[in-house]
């Protein structure tokens, strides 16, 4: 097991006006390899939960394990748990300080105390990793566009060698090919490094493909938790949550309330249209 | 009557070096020939980088065309003595709510504009009230803009360029730094103002579900207006829409993918509603009365 | 600690002292933190003392939010404690080796300390019951008469009021900018002086450029919404002198009378 989670609480400004419980009783094992997506609207809590997995939030109560190491036992260090956590937060203007990107990508290896040309193997490694074009390697950060600068964003938490890499809404901002770019590239980090992958985001139509399993969080509690299909039959629960299932599967849902025999629990388009054809096929063989 | 109005226009980026010798030029607008009618909702479509925010800037005389011409109601962009006149009848709404109120609360960040504008006192309360009103944002008139959510906020931002009483309202990418639920509640409010109070809506986005509503949408690439029509003609044609980097909606890709397995259904499906009543006409086997053609309106 | 400070953090409430003109309370701060070092005899801080009490009940802010912004200070009362308890010269009461603490110097610590108590309350009392917007405002025309010699005031006024709007959003940036570089093994907290600057740079890089592009931001939108300066600007509120106002001055003028008059007498 990767991750384990045991009855985790975290109170926001304890002991003043503005105490607000944000995680409530939060229990969750996430297992090596798993491509896992995190979904819930804006201050669900989602965003706190993650930052407590490689222990920049600390919890109120309650505990975490990491590799069934406890992590707020005495002596565990948060500085070696950062690397095997890697959190690649929602704005890459937020990390991307250096001259040029390879620089500002040896960041990380540097804190965990490689040397200059060790760090620099690993940037040069990673950078390969994120299909960042070589000659960007010496441009300001800056100067990237914004699908780039994630990737260079990415690279620098992937430099560190993660086994879990956790990212928060990392499409945001982008357009429709830039998304798809990066989510392509988090699902090859996925089956290619067989890192495992945490994907924070409010959109269920992004994770739909990409994730094998779906956590969904409303008001500081865990709401659902399993297989896309499994998550999206709740429609109504994820719809009071703020969320909306995709498109297709409100369609087949439709559908199936017509009394049309199709699996209401279908996420994409291929699946969606073999279903329809099928049942309309079905159809006119016993009226014939 | 058309509101907006562009002639050939183009926009150069110039980069200088430290002696303001030109470096490099990067046209970002290229020749867009553009009419925009009173009381329309428009919609400006185009990936990163396709020159629609730049576009947008013109609208505003924030930026002034290095080639060709832009007129507001009539106005030239480049006169200078109507500079104000246009940005008071063009309101431009941005993509980072927290970049654009100026006020510490939200009734005097609304107040903002006609304040510029130099408005009577009595006259700048009974906007402040209409405009907060029409965006549902009455309620929160003396919050901190800083404890609203990003919708909110935006909604804040749309009413403070709603009481300088503009004719057109350019939105640009209004919903990119927002959830799904910030997302609605603004198309909503956007949609809103233009029903009821016929203010032209020009929305500049690349998410698609938001601009079915819309009575014209036009893509952009490469600085160029590439598709122009209505939304069911935009969204008719999923291969260039792809081809321009581009998103479709998900029921029109279902149903794209259903007319090429040979089902009776018509081009440019926009929302569920509509392909589960086409299915519904198939499946009870009178393929012949097709529902709603595409109509195809030349513009 | 920064988010103890309640030195302009408005507390929204509907009170008399909230109504009151900016440039009252501007005058009346200012007034009261002079009168506090000018009279100093314990009948003026017991004066002093008992004027901003009946003040802070009249602006129905709660007192925990009073004292919330003395914490922050406490360090700084604790110095001014000890310096005038062992450095006034005077009846020695107590000595150990060269440290001696005189009666004089007791007085004197206890003093400093309430008229620190005192400044701290009167000016968070100002800053509690004005917003950052009437504040700029009051002092924008309160200094108008500067203008005449070429004092860029609206331009002040209008920098400090933006500054002040984005004061919370850039503390959160810091916030997020820090955890996004925590992530990746920056480490704050160990090391000398030299190696903690040198730990801030992966923080202050991004945040100065985040505030440029802020500002670029800012003065565009601006811009669209018609600002060009003071010239020709009206206000939503607009200030003017009311009722309470011509009172409250009245107020003020008698709390100086019975300053100086308590301290004449005793």
């Amino acid at each position: 097991m990767a991750i384990r989670i045991e009855h985790l609480e975290y109170v926001y400004s304890a002991g003043t006006a503005f105490e607000r419980k944000a995680l409530k009783d939060i229990n969750l094992t996430i297992g090596d390899g798993e491509f896992v997506a995190l979904i819930g609207h804006t201050g669900s809590g989602k965003s706190t939960l993650i930052q407590h997995l490689n222990g920049l939030l600390r919890g109120t109560s309650g505990r975490i394990f990491y590799k069934d190491e406890d992590i707020y036992a005495e002596g565990y260090s948060m500085k070696a748990l950062r690397t095997h956590v890697g959190l690649v937060f929602q704005y890459p203007e937020h990390q991307l300080f250096e001259t040029d990107v390879l620089t500002d990508v040896c960041f990380g290896p540097k804190n965990q105390g490689l040397s200059p040309q060790e760090a620099q193997r690993e940037a040069l490694w990673a950078l390969e990793q994120v299909k960042l074009e070589k000659s960007f390697y010496n441009q300001a950060p800056f100067d990237l566009s914004g699908g780039q600068k994630r990737r260079a964003a990415i690279a620098g938490i992937l430099a560190m060698h993660p086994d879990v890499l956790i990212l928060d809404e990392p499409t945001a901002g982008l357009d429709p090919q830039g998304r798809d770019e990066i989510l392509g590239l988090v699902k090859s980090l996925h089956e290619e490094q067989g890192i495992t992958v945490i994907l924070v985001s409010h959109s269920m139509e992004d994770v739909a493909n990409y994730a094998s399993r779906i956590v969904v969080m409303d008001h500081g509690s865990i709401l659902l938790d399993g297989t896309p299909k499994e998550v999206f039959a709740h429609r109504s629960e994820l719809e009071a949550a703020g969320l909306a299932v995709p498109q297709v599967t409100r369609v087949m849902d439709d559908l199936a309330q017509e009394g049309w025999i199709v699996d209401r629990n279908v996420t994409t388009c291929q699946e969606a249209a073999a279903q329809i054809l099928n049942a309309l096929h079905k159809e006119k063989h016993v009226q014939a | 009557m058309e509101i907006i109005r562009a002639e050939k226009l183009s926009y150069d980026y110039v980069s200088v070096d430290d002696d303001g010798k030109e470096q490099g030029r990067y046209r970002a607008v290229d020749g867009v020939d553009l009419d925009i009618e009173k009381g329309d909702f428009i919609a400006i479509l185009g990936h990163n980088g396709s020159g629609k925010s730049t576009l947008a800037k013109h609208i505003n005389a924030l930026l002034l065309p290095t080639e060709g011409s832009l007129f507001v109601d009539g106005m030239d962009t480049r006169s200078e003595d109507e500079v104000w006149k246009i940005r008071q009848s063009a309101g431009m709404v941005f993509q980072n709510p927290d970049n654009q109120i100026i006020g510490t609360i939200v009734d005097e960040d609304v107040a903002f504009g006609p304040e510029n504008l130099g408005v009577e006192k009595e006259e700048i309360w009974r906007r402040v009230e209409k405009s907060l009103k029409s965006v549902n944002m009455w309620e929160y008139r003396s919050h901190s803009p800083n404890k609203l959510s990003g919708g909110q906020k935006q909604r804040v931002a749309i009413a403070g360029v709603v009481a300088m009483q503009p004719k057109c309202i350019v939105l640009d990418e209004p919903t990119a730094m927002l959830d799904p639920v910030g997302r609605r509640e603004v198309i909503d409010t956007v949609l809103e103002l233009n029903r009821t109070q016929k203010v032209t809506i020009i929305l500049i986005t690349h998410y698609m579900e938001e601009v079915i509503r819309a009575d014209h949408v036009i893509v952009m690439d490469q600085g160029k207006v590439v598709m122009q029509g209505t939304p069911r003609e935009i969204f008719s044609q999923v291969d260039m829409l792809r081809h321009y980097r581009l998103d479709v909606p998900q029921v029109t890709l279902l149903a794209e993918e259903l007319r090429k397995a040979g089902l009776d259904l018509p081009k440019g499906i926009l929302t569920e509603e509509e392909l589960v009543m086409e299915l519904r006409r198939i499946r009870k086997g009178n393929p012949g009365t097709q529902s709603r053609e595409p109509r195809l309106k030349k513009r | 600690m920064l988010r103890d400070i309640t030195l302009g953090q408005y507390y929204p409430a509907d009170s008399v002292i909230h109504k009151l003109d900016p440039r009252v309370k501007l005058l009346g701060t200012v007034l009261y933190i002079v009168s506090l070092f000018v009279f100093g005899k314990p009948v003026n801080y017991l004066l002093a003392a008992v004027f901003l009490i009946i003040l802070i009940r009249l602006s129905k802010v709660p007192v925990s939010f009073m004292v919330r912004g003395l914490r922050a200070i406490f360090i700084l009362m604790l110095i001014t404690a000890v310096f005038n308890l062992f450095l006034t010269p005077g009846t020695v009461v107590w000595q150990l080796w060269k440290l001696k603490i005189t009666k004089e110097g007791i007085r004197v610590a206890i003093l400093m300390v309430i008229r620190l108590i005192l400044l701290v309350m009167g000016s968070s009392l100002m800053t509690l019951t004005t917003t950052p917007n009437d504040l700029t405002d009051g002092m924008e025309k309160g200094l108008g008469f500067l203008k005449k010699i070429h004092v860029p005031v609206h331009e002040i006024a209008m920098m400090m009021s933006i500054a002040l709007r984005f004061i919370p959003i850039l503390m959160e940036e810091t916030d997020k900018i820090m955890k996004a570089q925590s992530a990746r093994g920056a480490d704050f907290d160990t090391g000398n002086l030299i190696q903690k600057a040198k730990s801030l740079v992966p923080v202050l890089v991004p945040l100065f450029i985040s505030a440029f592009r802020r500002a670029n931001d800012l003065a565009m939108a601006m811009e669209a919404r018609g600002y060009h300066g003071g010239e020709g600007r009206t206000k939503m509120r607009p200030l003017e002198y009311h009722r309470n106002d011509h009172i409250a001055y009245l107020v003020l003028a008698g709390y100086l009378a019975i300053m100086i008059a308590a301290k004449m007498l005793t």
